[in-house]
């Protein structure tokens, strides 16, 4: 397994100039390795949907590479979703996954077959152009150059260690970020759509 | 009593409705009355179609292009739209753009009952939505798709046109 911070640092080295959104428990380290929030997306707000808006923002973007961190429990809300990307062939899209097997943020519960699922081989069944499984540091960062330098849509899975959340909502670490709709208005700004 | 519909709705006229508007994407998952029309639309080079797997996605990949710049309209059937609960309140309401849905009213009779329980749970839908609708029936009634288009820009809502022509050669 690969630690959730180590990843997204390793993914730092290799970013650019991409658009980056991410999710769930383990996305939050993000916020402490990132170098250009203007350029970090928040599309969440339905179970198991922002794979499905980042996705539509690739579209609509196709000269800008777009980047997804989504979580196992997200995808499996949706999993459609990935025949929806591979049917439109978003060539600047890169489709991380950190799987950590469980609904970290409701006390650990397993996703459905957690030890067994493959879901590196469910998105190559789905037509992406190329996938990827990965629990090695080491091989992850050696890989990130070609990752993020192929034509996509490219999945990219990756184990990572569940960060369990027991406490209740309101008793858990409040983290200052920007909503929805400030992450929205900063991209477009950046990208100068009015 | 009902007088019985005389016109229908040809699909061209919502093809030229979308292209007045200035639609650049419409996200669908095709069904057995917008089949013509889903056949028109992928021959215009001014229109890209994308294709979806459940309806809850076509919310939510509206909001990415409308993020991007773009004017994305979903169109899929009254069912689905049905399943589509949680993405209309967190990625269309929630979220606070225009977005118009073109959505196939199966069921839909004018004869005020149906035995479709697709229809007769379609408005009490859009009301506890608190969705504004317009219903189109004919190509006398293409003009309020673009009435609902600059109801959803004004108002940063989406706005539902409900195709109301089953039964009468929409799907030619």
């Amino acid at each position: 397994m690969i630690e959730s911070k180590e990843v997204f640092e390793a993914f730092q080295e290799h970013r650019g100039n991409a658009i980056v959104s991410v999710q769930g428990t383990s996305g939050k380290h993000w916020a402490d390795v990132t170098t250009n929030q203007n350029r970090d997306i928040s599309l969440g707000g339905a179970m198991g949907q922002s794979t499905a808006a980042i996705f539509g923002l690739a579209l609509g973007l196709p000269n800008e590479k777009v980047v997804h961190f989504d979580t196992e429990g997200a995808l499996l809300m949706n999993l459609g979703v990935l025949a929806s990307i591979a049917g439109k062939k978003p060539a600047n899209f890169v489709h991380f996954l950190l799987d950590n097997g469980c609904y970290a943020t409701t006390g650990g519960q397993p996703v459905p077959n957690s030890e067994d699922i493959d879901y590196s081989v469910i998105a190559a069944g789905s037509g992406y152009a190329a996938t990827y499984n990965f629990d090695d540091l080491e091989e992850l960062s050696t890989s990130l150059d070609e990752i993020m330098n192929q034509d996509g849509p490219v999945f990219v899975a990756i184990k990572v260690p569940a960060e369990v959340e027991n406490l209740p909502i309101g008793m858990r670490e409040r983290r200052v970020s920007r909503n929805r709709g400030q992450t929205i208005s900063d991209l477009r700004s950046e990208l100068g759509i009015s | 009593m009902v007088e019985q519909q005389l016109q229908i709705l040809r699909p061209e006229t919502l093809v030229a409705e979308f292209k007045s508007i200035g639609v650049t994407h419409i996200i669908t998952i095709p069904d057995s009355e917008t089949n013509y029309l889903y056949e028109l639309m992928e021959k215009e080079d001014w229109l890209d179609v994308v294709p979806v797997s459940r309806e809850g996605e076509s919310m939510a990949v509206a909001l990415g292009l409308n993020v991007a710049g773009k004017v994305p309209v979903v169109l899929i059937q009254n069912t689905g739209m049905m399943e589509s609960g949680d993405s209309i309140r967190g990625m269309a309401l929630d979220a606070g753009f225009p977005l118009l849905m073109v959505v196939g009213y199966r069921g839909w009779t004018r004869k005020g009952h149906t035995p479709d329980s697709a229809a007769v749970y379609t408005e009490p839908f859009l009301n506890a939505f608190h969705l504004n609708y317009y219903l189109v029936e004919t190509d006398d009634d293409g003009a309020r798709i673009t009435d609902a288009y600059n109801e959803a820009v004004k108002t940063k809502r989406p706005v539902v046109v409900l195709i109301g022509d089953e039964y009468h050669g929409f799907n030619r």
